[in-house]
């Protein structure tokens, strides 16, 4: 390939949102045939730079060249038109549609105007094999999984159509297997695409891109799992603080280096929780029972379990995507009914009709899904912060604006939520600094459990350290904590005992000493696959 | 070299998308509710057929549809906005004004073929407005046509609070004129409008990038606006499209009446609703067909005819099954759709 010219070069990019500047004169340049990796912790401009590029922002400053030639981006669809698209974190297609709709809509195959859906069909088919992805195109996509909505999205981001001078051209009917599956897309952002998918569904990504990447097409990647940047990044770009740290080829930069480029600091906070955890280990062993689960369970959901959380213990769930965790977890909290076996809770018989019932109780829920089952967007963090609080006082008890601003105040400090404005709209926060403030939430009422579903999910390194600290922390003070989470490494850290899930099935509790370590656990989620 | 034969070729990779382990089995779902109203339909239609002397015959059936045609005309509109997720209040006036100034032009004198274009354009800019007002003042659908319903009935009523007859030939004509379908069954012009009206909105909602549009914003607009969608004028033409809906209805409605009244089409706007809802399509938009709003007429049409067939029935009882059916569907469709969930 030798030395190209970039695809994609941005210079001097400056955007500035009232009282801050989100982009401060980055640069950043793109190859056609590379994945590069952005990088940088929450608020460090990531996502402001990806819409830039996506034409969701007008830049303030500086210059996008695409192929040489200055342009002027003003829209998802002349971003599009332009060769640049875009697979979102959330997956931004219309679950209501058939698979094959969501790849063509906007520009379905017509004759005299009227939509020809057999050869969309075909056309879909074919374009999700080259993803070795073999479904029913006709069937909705909201009865497919996360994992395959992203690979849908992927689809319909590198079928795009372009008016430049695209090697192949996919509008034509002709769709022979010399079209290479890069279509007409020049650019490809990936927007924390792997964060929901699980360690088979990310190996598929990664082929995907890799085979993209030999067609040519260049590959904007962002993801919080550095052992994924590693693994498939090319090149990498630094931002801290809306500034660019710099450009670095991945293989001659170390892990260590790389963290401390992104959050500006030696982090040594890692470390010493791994002491906390061994030292607290055998705490456990008088304390009292928080919640005692004998056979619970709930057909469809999850299988029925036994399980024993003690009080300042860290239990973790540990399973793939869709072996039941989020669905354990559910179940004490009363968002879904038992529909079989007994809950004791603090030695009493429960039974959780809804989590009203179980908030009265002192059992906290976290959600995963923090965009639409935890954070209300347009209310401010205060108000966020006070919601769980307030409503298991009552209505008719309002909390005097004077302690709510107390209490606020204590909590962004504690979780050093940025930017520390209690009246900013929640929705103007990033997604680590959103979580903080669903912690926070929970935290404020003083739950006896807390369940936290996948809380570091999509944030950065130092705000996941944070919040894996609060989490020990909180267990020193004698809280149960019920912790929920895809990535091994993390729950081995924080939990004192650990449940594995396979199949909607609880099948091995371990009691996180010496030997146990992620291999351990792998086998356990393997060794069922194939049996 | 390419390095696609690079990535290991291993067998459970590959079905492990093909059998993704969070499928949810939702086998038909969204044919629950249309499936459920045609069975209702049958059984009615059953029900009566047995009960009274001469409901089988085919004129029966053929006149549900003379007898509804404004509805069902108000109804097409009504579900592309309903499709997109709103809701347009408005149409019920609409008809109002259309009658109020169909009667008075034709009184006046006008052309009749000026007068249909004049009402149908009209019809289509109060929708075009609203559209508009929603679309780039982001108003809720329900405030911006609750303002076009006061407006188009106010302006009916500033135009002539009396009813005023319809003495123009060709009105007469149309409204006296009978289609002979098979040995003693007619049926009026204003059906065959109404069955075109449904024909060609299906067809435009399965076969069109329009059609396909109304479903994704319904889906999810935001959605709908990153994939690039022409999300705006899509809107706005819905609305538009219900306006030239109600208009048209509001010149079945003066055809089959040779007059025009201010107060008109009252709440007629609601009747449609409650026929999309029983219908089967979802009030949040982005599931549900112009058949099963068809459907949904019809069970309202044939509920009336039933009660007329009773002889002995307060007409006040269409009303009330209405209201325990909308219910019962409303029920329904959230079963169906929690059980997908």
């Amino acid at each position: 390939m030798g030395e190209q010219s970039p695809v994609l070069e941005m210079t001097g990019i400056r955007k500035v949102f009232p009282g801050v500047v989100a982009l401060d004169g980055v640069d950043f340049r793109l190859f056609p045939g590379e994945i590069h990796a952005l990088m940088g912790e929450n608020g460090a401009g990531k996502s402001t730079l990806i819409k830039v590029l996506t034409g969701v922002y007008t830049i303030d400053g500086g210059q996008v060249r695409l192929g040489g030639e200055v342009v002027h981006i003003n829209g998802p669809l002349q971003a599009q038109q332009a060769g640049i698209s875009t697979v979102y974190q959330e997956v931004n297609l219309c679950t209501n549609l058939s698979v094959a709709e969501n790849i063509f809509i906007g520009r379905e195959p017509r004759k005299f105007g009227r939509i020809q859906w057999g050869q969309m069909r075909r056309r879909a088919s074919e374009l999700l094999a080259r993803l070795d992805l073999n479904i029913d195109v006709s069937a909705p996509l909201n009865t497919y999984s996360l994992a395959i909505q992203q690979m849908v999205a992927i689809a319909r981001a590198i079928n795009v159509p372009t008016a430049g001078p695209a090697a192949t051209s996919a509008t034509g009917t002709a769709s022979g297997t010399g079209t290479a599956a890069g279509g007409g897309a020049k650019v490809l952002i990936l927007d924390e695409p792997t964060s929901s998918l699980d360690a088979s569904e990310v190996a598929q990504l990664f082929a995907v891109m890799r085979r993209l990447k030999a067609d040519g097409v260049a590959i904007l990647f962002v993801s919080h799992f550095l052992d994924q940047i590693y693994e498939v990044s090319d090149r990498l770009t630094v931002l801290r603080n809306g500034q660019l740290i710099g450009e670095y080829r991945t293989a001659e930069l170390p892990q260590v280096k790389l963290v401390e480029k992104m959050i500006g600091k030696e982090l040594a906070a890692l470390e010493d929780l791994e002491d906390k955890a061994q030292r607290s280990r055998e705490r456990t062993a008088g304390a009292e029972p928080i919640v005692e689960a004998r056979g619970l369970g709930r057909a469809g959901a999850i299988a029925p379990f036994d399980l024993t959380i003690h009080a300042g213990e860290v239990v973790g769930l540990a399973g793939l995507l869709g072996s039941g965790r989020t669905e354990l977890a559910r179940l004490l909290f009363g968002a879904d009914r038992a529909d079989s076996g007994e809950l004791r809770f603090a030695g009493k018989p429960v039974t959780l009709r809804d989590p009203q019932v179980a908030m009265k109780r002192g059992i906290a829920f976290s959600s995963e899904n923090r965009r639409t089952e935890g954070i209300i967007g347009d209310l401010s963090v205060r108000e966020n912060i006070i919601l769980a609080l307030q409503a298991s006082r009552g209505w008719t008890r309002p909390i005097p604006r004077r302690r709510q601003d107390e209490i606020v105040e204590k909590y962004i400090k504690a979780l050093q939520i940025r930017p520390a404005d209690p009246e900013r709209p929640v929705r103007n926060l990033s997604g680590g600094n959103q979580q903080k403030v669903l912690l926070a939430r929970w935290l404020i009422t003083e739950p006896r459990l807390l369940i936290i579903d996948e809380p570091t999910r999509g944030i950065d390194v130092g705000a996941k350290a944070e919040i894996q600290k609060l989490v020990a922390e909180l267990s020193d003070g004698g809280m149960a904590v019920l912790f929920v989470s895809a990535e091994l490494e993390e729950v081995l850290r924080l939990s004192h005992k650990i449940e594995v899930l396979r199949d909607r099935h609880l099948v091995e509790e371990l009691q996180n000493t010496e030997g146990v370590d992620a291999d351990r656990i792998m086998q356990t989620i393997a060794s069922g696959a194939t049996s | 070299m390419t390095t696609i034969d690079a990535t290991p070729d291993t067998g459970n990779k590959k079905d492990s998308p093909s059998n993704p382990r969070r499928r949810v089995y939702r086998p038909n779902t969204r044919y629950i509710p249309i499936l459920a109203t045609l069975a209702l339909l049958v059984i009615m239609y059953g029900g009566a057929v047995a009960n009274y002397e001469n409901f089988g015959q085919p004129s029966v059936v053929v006149n549900l549809f003379r007898d509804n045609a404004v509805l069902l005309v108000v109804t097409v509109g009504m579900t592309f906005v309903i499709l997109t997720g709103g809701i347009d209040l408005s149409v019920g006036a609409v008809i109002s004004l259309t009658t109020t100034l169909t009667a008075t032009l034709l009184q006046g004198g006008w052309p009749p073929l000026v007068v249909l274009v004049l009402v149908l354009l009209i019809g289509s800019l109060i929708g075009a407005g609203q559209g508009a007002v929603i679309h780039f003042f982001k108003v809720e659908p329900f405030i911006a046509t609750l303002a076009g319903l006061f407006l188009a009935r106010g302006l009916a009523l500033f135009i002539n609070q009396q009813s005023i007859p319809i003495r123009d030939e060709t009105w007469k004509a149309i409204s006296e004129y009978r289609i002979p379908l098979a040995d003693g069954v007619v049926t009026k012009p204003v059906a065959v409008v109404a069955v075109a009206a449904v024909l060609i909105a299906a067809a435009v909602l399965a076969w069109t990038r329009f059609g396909r549009n109304v479903y994704a914003i319904g889906g999810s607009a935001d959605s709908a606006l990153l994939m690039g969608l022409p999300v705006g004028r899509t809107r706005i033409a819905v609305y538009t499209l219900s306006g030239f809906c109600a208009a048209l209805g509001g010149v079945l409605f003066s055809i089959n009446s040779t007059s025009g009244w201010a107060l008109q089409g009252n709440g007629l706007e609601l009747d449609a609703i409650a026929a999309c809802v029983i219908g089967g399509v979802l009030l949040t938009g982005g599931s549900g067909y112009v058949f099963g709003a068809l459907l949904g007429v019809l069970v309202t049409g044939l509920i009336q005819t039933i009660i007329i067939f009773q002889g002995d029935l307060n007409a006040a009882w269409t009303r009330i099954i209405v209201g325990v059916l909308l219910f019962a569907f409303i029920v329904l469709q959230r079963l169906v759709t929690r059980k997908a969930k």
